[in-house]
């Protein structure tokens, strides 16, 4: 009654793997691009809002740096003025400190960072939820609203922290290199924690009660175990913090006092260069911000594909 | 006794100590002193300087500007989501890869790269300014910068939320007859409904809290700028209580994102998303 057929008694004995192999090489390829209706549609509306929205405007930036106009009449002129632009003593100086400034609040975010996830990862304390969903708060929170709150808290005449520490030791935050600090700090907080928090989640307990039988005491395993297990998210979340607080400008504006040479990042002196119609100068530093841009995202690639050979190897 | 793999109490306390400083100091103190400051003339002068003109015209402009960029980004990630995780396809890789971009760079280049192009000196200037349209410094231009900052924010939660779940339900329902439309509103829409949702709000928050991309591209026409840049106008010109007032309604909105946004994360309605810029 169960009889079956020949041929399909046949077809059954072939592994699903011989099947596949035996299609001729098109008729794979045709069959897994084109069973789902809309490749076309999708696609082409992905790649035509891509290239208005994104592409074509970016391509506009670099070609700018190159193209003669009426002020620079040749591309040695347009050249030229670009890269006076971008290694002007003014544009040097904000590099300065918008890059020496990110760099230094990414490390405050990775030490600060680094406690926070190891705290809400490892132990349990009241409101611990609410300290975990504050973490994003900068994330959530528009970067004027965030300048404008911490420029209140920070400035001598603000009635909080900053009146109290001008006060007591005359100490001045707002206004100043410090106040750019922390804003920079502020905004990128949130990328080291929520790096850290599920390669912490995944570190097994075991490697370190082997540790612990081993004979190492609480310090060393966390220097010689822990650590380098958790090294490579913990960079990441940094250069991530960093990459964000270089282009960063919303909360800059009301914290800083925008002194040229002394609190100018460079955001601000390429709206400067626009203000001045010099579109050609704005478009240099905008390539110098790209191109900076462009080596962070590739370091993170780099350390993300390290870190996962990493965990591949252990 | 304690045990090997747990931290002395004292070491315990200290970590929890810098952690709760930290987040007291840097994120619960600036959300009060906004809240204070916004409330410090009383109730009565806080709905007055929020319905005051400028508040009212920029508090307009935002929504407006919400309104067109959020739908077009929302078609376009899940278009994008549909296309990369359906279909094997020759440079996927760098697609997803160009999708990202508007993550890394400055939003002031997000302005920029307008104003290079629609500006007076830019490659479009002239000719619009002999055609009389008006992109730079009005609508179309604070939606076209506010577009390339939010760009990715959708497509980015759907990929991998469409990647982990998969082809076979879409293959399933097309053997059963269903086209295209009836498949991806019957099939695959109600899969991804609160990943589109999580998009939909982050790339809202970040539209109408944008303050770089359209600060380039805005200018300082006091009637065409949107909320964030009103409360900086207004805090030049020493209007703090006015300033308080506008950001209070813009923190308002991001508690409110971050709770719809934790909301379905801990229900794991949606993928969590490190990276929000």
């Amino acid at each position: 009654m169960n009889a079956v057929s020949p041929i399909v008694e046949r077809r059954y004995r072939q592994t699903p793997l011989e099947t596949v192999q035996k299609q001729p090489q098109i008729f794979r390829r045709i069959s897994r691009k084109h069973i789902l209706p809309g490749f076309h549609l999708t696609l082409g509306f992905t790649i035509f809002y891509l290239s208005t929205i994104v592409l074509i405007p970016l391509a506009a930036l670099v070609l700018k740096t190159v193209t003669p106009t009426a002020d620079f009449p040749s591309i040695y002129h347009v050249i030229g003025h670009v890269v006076r632009v971008a290694f002007d003593l003014r544009s040097l100086d904000s590099y300065r400190l918008s890059f020496g400034l990110s760099f230094v609040a990414a490390l405050l975010d990775g030490f600060f960072g680094f406690i926070a996830a190891w705290a809400l990862i490892r132990y349990s304390f009241p409101g611990k939820k609410i300290v975990d969903a504050m973490v994003d708060l900068p994330f959530a929170m528009p970067t004027s609203v965030a300048g404008l709150a911490l420029t209140q808290v920070f400035s001598t005449n603000g009635g909080y922290i900053g009146q109290v520490l001008d006060e007591w030791f005359g100490w001045k935050i707002a206004y100043t290199v410090w106040g750019i600090l922390i804003a920079l700090t502020f905004i990128g907080f949130p990328f080291v924690v929520r790096t850290l928090q599920p390669v912490m989640a995944d570190l097994a307990v075991e490697v370190e009660e082997a540790a612990a039988c081993l004979g190492a005491n609480r310090w060393q395993t966390f220097c010689r175990v822990i650590f380098p297990a958790v090294s490579p998210a913990l960079l990441t979340g940094i250069m991530l913090a960093f990459g964000r607080a270089v282009g960063e400008y919303g909360s800059i504006v009301f914290i800083s006092s925008m002194i040229p040479y002394l609190t100018e990042i460079t955001p601000q002196l390429i709206i400067i260069k626009l203000e001045e119609f010099d579109y050609v100068g704005a478009a240099g530093l905008g390539l110098v911000m790209l191109l900076m841009s462009f080596f962070i995202v590739a370091s993170v690639n780099l350390l993300q594909h390290l870190a996962t050979r990493h965990r591949r190897v252990a | 006794m304690r045990r090997a793999t747990s931290d002395h109490w004292l070491m315990r306390c200290l970590l929890i100590a810098i952690t709760g400083a930290f987040i007291l100091f840097f994120l619960i103190f600036p959300v009060a002193v906004i809240l204070v400051e916004a409330l410090r003339n009383g109730i009565g002068f806080y709905f007055s300087s929020l319905t005051a003109h400028h508040s009212q015209t920029a508090i307009r402009l935002t929504l407006l500007v919400a309104l067109a960029v959020v739908p077009l980004n929302t078609i376009f990630g899940v278009c994008a989501a549909w296309a990369v995780t359906h279909f094997q396809f020759r440079g996927k890789a760098l697609l997803i890869s160009l999708i990202e971009i508007p993550l890394w760079v400055s939003p002031v280049i997000g302005g920029l790269v307008f104003a290079l192009i629609f500006g007076q000196k830019g490659w479009l200037g002239p000719w619009l300014t002999a055609h009389n349209i008006q992109i730079l410094f009005a609508y179309p231009g604070i939606v076209l910068a506010t577009a390339f900052v939010t760009f990715p924010f959708v497509a980015r939660g759907l990929i991998p939320l469409m990647q982990s779940q998969g082809s076979a339900e879409e293959e399933a329902a097309l053997t059963l007859g269903a086209n295209g439309w009836q498949l991806f509103w019957r099939v695959s829409f109600p899969k991804i409904k609160w990943g589109v949702l999580h998009g939909m709000i982050l790339c809202n928050a970040r539209a109408m809290g944008e303050f770089g991309a359209v600060s380039v591209v805005a200018g300082s026409v006091d009637d065409r700028i949107t909320m964030p840049l009103q409360i900086e106008q207004y805090y030049l010109n020493f209007s703090l209580p006015q300033a308080f007032a506008l950001a209070s309604l813009l923190l308002l909105l991001s508690v409110i994102t971050l709770a719809i946004k934790i909301a379905l994360e801990w229900r794991k309605l949606a993928p969590v998303i490190t990276r929000l810029h």
